[in-house]
Formats: structure tokens, sequence, C-alpha cells
């Protein structure tokens, strides 16, 4: 175990060295990333210059929400983005190399290359969630303390198994990676809202079969004291701990799966 | 107990094919149909067939990373998929059109990191190295790039990653493909000398009989997915190919030379270059030049040996004959 995780800090640094000679690209790409959310934050902002609630929701409220789910969304992207390369993978046979390794395929995968740059949107969803806390009518306690540091970190587990789990059809299919990129961003778009503005078909699939509602509208309805307008029990806001964990297993399952059907080229 | 066991080892691969707009058809690829053997340790197995005729498909099912269809197979005591991490400590695979080092690195750091991969004593890894760039001569381009590296020169180090980890077996598939002749030379002698003084286990596909012949000393045919022959190289060959072609420039044309113990297989530029076919075991080459050239004056020659493509062909013809010993199980 010890060295298992030696063997991966050290394929990560050799990974953040290899990237220092592409300061120049680095700063720009990040900036590319900041401006990307930065332009999400205002389309927000936009609506309820119109509007003044969403499903019953202030802009303080959404915003809490955005926050939640995209620095949530953020280090998840941070931690997989790796797998937009899983298509090209297996498509041309490189994943071969990843078997014969005495390591994880999964945990090789997202590794092969760390891209900082990505660290962005985690910035842009942070920076939304302290100004959201910062103006949003919450009586702390030390338990919502608690879940507000859970929270990100839970759904950030979460959305990384969506991911992974989608990805997963790569294995099957030569484009999978449309797929897998419309059930992902989709769901971080999806849960920067809240969900109550959704169709109950799609709120029924992307809050449960894709539990991404726990990522943060209902951590924010325990914070903010509100109660679910679906009629949901507001306990459900403390089990995204719970939720990420089952997350992970059904995710590794379905991985463990796919690459026991890894077919490799025939060249 | 055998370091590899194969038996009615098979694999299959389904394929969708589009049959008009928007029907799509299934049909089946029997990439491996029924390959069985035994490889003890020590052995130098060379495993060869024509194009697709399923060697890479078994390769990739004794190394893990192919789930085979059907059959039983064990190496060094495991079933890859099922224990395919394990396994990876304990052989070593060499890919000819794969790299295992990464790309951006210096060759030094690919094999420090691989050391910290397949957790390998410090000492143990730094007396393997040095004796693969010694054996290897890759103290020149140590720090350079893996990028940089030419063909022959990645090479050496794919080969090298792949026994840092002292290896028992080493499988490799078509490690020589697009090599130059040293570079092959160089790589031969060293995995030759592998097996002799650390007895590790050579399995390595290639299309190159001369791979064969300076390495194995046994070889595998197949064909179809299916075994073909399995025997002692000096003996498949001695039986099967006994034939070399002479190919002769000759200063003028002449008619189709009609010498004892040879036929001419081919005429070009109106005869003045002639292929004449010969049983090595009847009739020396040096024979046969000194014959032609009592015909007419010789400019040049060469003598082909046979191809991997011609033993197969033959092998095939001799078991429709049943003429030999044909490991089919
Ligand atoms: N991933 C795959 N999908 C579909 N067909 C495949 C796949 N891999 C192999 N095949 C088919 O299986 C057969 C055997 O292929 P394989 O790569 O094992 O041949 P080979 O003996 O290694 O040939 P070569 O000498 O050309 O490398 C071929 O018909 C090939 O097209
Ligand atoms: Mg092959």
């Amino acid at each position: 175990m010890a060295s298992t995780v030696r063997a991966y800090r050290r394929v990560i640094g050799s990974r953040l060295r290899a990237q220092a000679t592409y300061r120049l690209s680095f700063t720009v790409e990040l900036c590319a990333q900041v401006i990307a959310g930065g332009l999400e934050l205002v389309t927000i902002l936009a609506v309820f210059h119109n509007t003044t609630s969403l499903g019953g929701f202030g802009r303080n409220d959404v915003l809490l929400m955005y926050g939640l789910a995209t620095f949530g969304f953020g280090l998840a992207d941070l931690a997989v983005s790796q797998l937009n390369h899983l298509g090209e993978l297996i498509r041309t046979g490189k994943f071969d190399v990843l078997l014969v390794r005495p390591l994880g395929t999964l945990g090789q995968v997202l590794t092969l290359d760390v891209q900082l740059r990505r660290l962005g949107r985690a910035a842009i969803g942070f920076a939304t969630l302290l100004f959201a806390l910062s103006v949003a009518d919450i009586s702390w306690s030390m338990a919502k303390l608690a879940l507000l540091v859970v929270a990100p970190l839970a759904g950030a587990v979460i959305f990384s198994s969506v991911w992974v789990a989608a990805c997963s059809i790569c294995f099957w299919l030569v484009d999978g990676r449309e797929f897998a990129n419309s059930v992902t961003y989709g769901s971080s778009m999806f849960n920067s809202y809240p969900i109550n503005i959704f169709s109950a078909w799609l709120r029924r699939l992307m809050a449960f079969v894709v539990p991404g509602a726990f990522v943060a509208y209902y951590p924010a309805l325990v914070l903010l004291e509100r109660t679910d307008p679906l009629g949901l029990p507001g306990w459900l806001g403390w089990t995204s701990p719970l939720v990420a964990v089952a997350a992970t297993a059904v995710a590794g399952g379905v991985w463990r799966f796919a690459v026991r059907h890894y077919r490799g080229t025939g060249s | 107990m055998s370091l590899i066991e194969a038996r009615d080892l098979r694999r299959t691969f389904t394929l969708r094919r589009k049959v008009g707009r928007f029907r799509r058809q299934r049909h089946e690829v029997v990439a491996v149909e029924d390959v069985s053997f035994a490889i003890e340790a020590g052995e130098t197995v060379g495993y060869v067939g024509p194009n697709g005729a399923g060697k890479s498909t078994t390769i990739k099912m004794l190394t893990g990373i192919l789930v085979p269809t059907g059959g039983f197979v064990r190496v060094c005591g495991l079933e890859p998929a099922a224990r395919r991490r394990e396994l990876a400590g304990r052989i070593g695979v060499v890919f000819g059109q794969r790299s295992q080092l990464w790309w951006d690195l210096p060759l030094l750091e690919s094999f420090d990191l691989l050391r910290d991969i397949f957790r390998v004593p410090r000492a143990a890894h730094a007396d393997r190295l040095d004796e693969c760039v010694e054996l290897l001569e890759m103290g020149p381009f140590l720090h350079t790039p893996v990028r940089q590296l030419s063909l022959g020169q990645r090479m050496r180090g794919e080969v090298t990653a792949a026994l840092l980890h002292g290896p028992r077996l080493l499988v490799l598939d078509e490690p020589t493909i697009g090599l130059d002749l040293e570079s092959k030379v160089r790589l031969r002698r060293f995995l030759a000398r592998l097996n002799a003084e650390r007895g590790t286990t050579l399995l390595l596909t290639t299309h190159d009989l001369d791979d064969i012949e300076t390495l194995c000393r046994r070889l595998v045919v197949i064909d179809h997915g299916r075994v073909l022959a399995d025997g002692p190289l000096a003996g498949l060959r001695a039986e099967v190919a006994r034939e070399r072609t002479l190919v002769v420039d000759l200063e003028r044309p002449v008619p189709p030379l009609e010498l004892p113990g040879a036929r001419v297989a081919h005429v070009e530029n109106d005869g003045s270059r002639q292929h004449l076919v010969f049983d090595r075991e009847r009739l020396t080459a040096a024979a046969l030049i000194t014959a032609v050239a009592e015909r007419a004056p010789v400019h040049d020659v060469s003598v082909l040996e046979p191809e991997i493509a011609d033993v197969i062909r033959r092998l095939y013809e001799l078991r429709e004959s049943r003429a030999l010993p044909v490991v089919d199980r």
C-alpha cells in the first residue's frame, strides 16, 4: 500500500516536472479557464437581473449551490480529466502497456498527466463559494461547518465517480467520449441550479441515478435550513459522504467490468 | 510445473458490420481457435505464423491484457487476467510496436520511475541497469528524452525497461521489427546471453527467420489460430525447409541452366539473372556456383534463405499429407 502511494507520487512528480517546461501555455490556459468559469457566473447574475427567484430560491441561494457544485466539479476535473484521453488510449491500443504494470489501470490513466491549469475551474468555484457564504443568510453551527468542508469533497468524489462510470463506455464505443462528456458536463450544469426548476424525469435521472443532487442541492438546503420544495426529507443533505462512498463502489465495479472487455487492436 | 501452460486457448472478437443503411450485422472473428502448448523454465521459443495468425492475441492472453474467450491458461502458476498485477511483477513484456517508456522523460528517468512502479530494491535495480547499459551500449543516450531516440536506441531502452524487475520470463512481440541489421544482431546477442547466463525464459514472435535461428531452440508455428507444428527448431528446419535459392547474375543472358541437383525457379532479364533452387543437404552453394561458372561467366551471386512463410507453407503441405507429426491437440 505504502509502496503504491510512493509509486503514484513519483509518477505525478514526474508529470509536474515535465509540465514545468510549458509555463507560458500553462498561464494562458489557466486564464482561459478562469474566464470561462467567470462567464458562467455572469450568466447566473444576468438571470437574477430579470427575476428575483429561481424555483423559490433567491440569488444568494443559487450562488451557494453554484459555488458548491462548481468547486466540487473543479476538484473532480483536476483529478479525473485524464479520462478524456481514455478513448484514444483504447483505440490506439496503448492501454496494453498499462495492463502489464503492477498498478491499477484507473490510477494509471488518471496520472498519465496532471494538468494544473485545471485548477482554474476549482478556483472559480471556490471564490464563488466564499462570496456566496459571505452574503448568504446562514446561522452557523459546528455541524454545518463540518458539512461545508465535507460537501465539496464528497461532491468531487461523486462527480469523479460519475465520470469514471460514464467513460467506461469507451471500452465498447469508439466515440464514447461524446456520451461521457454529455453526462458529466450535463450533470455539472444541472447541479449548479436548484433542481426543482427542471422537469421531473430529468430531475429523477440527474439527481438520483447520477447522484448529482447530493453534490450541492441537498447540502445547500441544510446550510440554508430550507425545506425541499419537492418534499424530500431534510436529512438527505447530510448523506452526501455516504452517497460518495456508494458512488465510488459502483464506479469501481463498472470500471473493472469494462476493463475485462478491453479488446485491444488487431495490429 | 510449466512456466507457461495453455490448453485449448480461444479468443474471438465480435465485430459489427454495417449492412444497408441502418442495420448492423454481428459477425465473429476467431483470432485464436484452439491453442495448446507448455513452455518450461529456461526455454527459448519462437512463436511464428503469417500476419493475422493469432500470435499477438495469444501473447495478450498470456500477459493478462486480454481475457480469453475459452480454455485454460497459466503463466508462472497464475491465471493472467485475474492475477494481472501480480503477474506483471514476475514477467517482462516488450512490444515492438508500442512504447512502455515516457516520451517526455530522459531514458534514465523512465527507468527510475519503473523502479518505483515495480517496487525494485535500489541495489538490485542499479545492478541490472548497469549491466543492461553496458551490454546494450546505452551510455551515450541515457539522458536523452525518449522522444528523441532512434528506433534502435529506443528498443534497447524498451528491453531494459522490461528486465529491471528481474523477470524469469520475457515475452517479446516482434522485438526486431523495423531495426537495421546491426541493431538486430546486438539485440539477439543480448537476449541469447540473458537466456544462457540468467536462465531467463524467452518467448518471442517475429517475422524474421534469423531471429529464430539465432535465438530459439524451439518453434511453435500457428496459422488461423491453430498450432500447426511445435518442436525443436533444428528438426523442423531440416525436415521442412532444406531448400535454398541461389540467385546468380550472369555476364550475359543464357537459356535456363540445367544443372544436376538444382532446378530453375525463376528467370529475369532474358536469362541473365536466374533463381536456382537446391537442397542444401545434397549440394553446397559453392559447388553449385562452380557448376554455374562452367556454363557462363558469373557476375554476382546471393543465397536466399527460405522465408518464414515458405517454411510455414511447407508445414501446411506436409500436414495435409500427414508426413509430419503435428502437435494439434
Ligand atoms: N481488437 C481486435 N478487434 C478485432 N479483430 C481483432 C482484434 N485483435 C485481433 N483481431 C483479429 O484477430 C486475428 C489475429 O490477430 P493477431 O494480431 O493476433 O495476429 P498476429 O499473428 O499477431 O499477426 P501479425 O503478424 O500481423 O502481427 C486477425 O484476424 C485480427 O484481425
Ligand atoms: Mg502481431
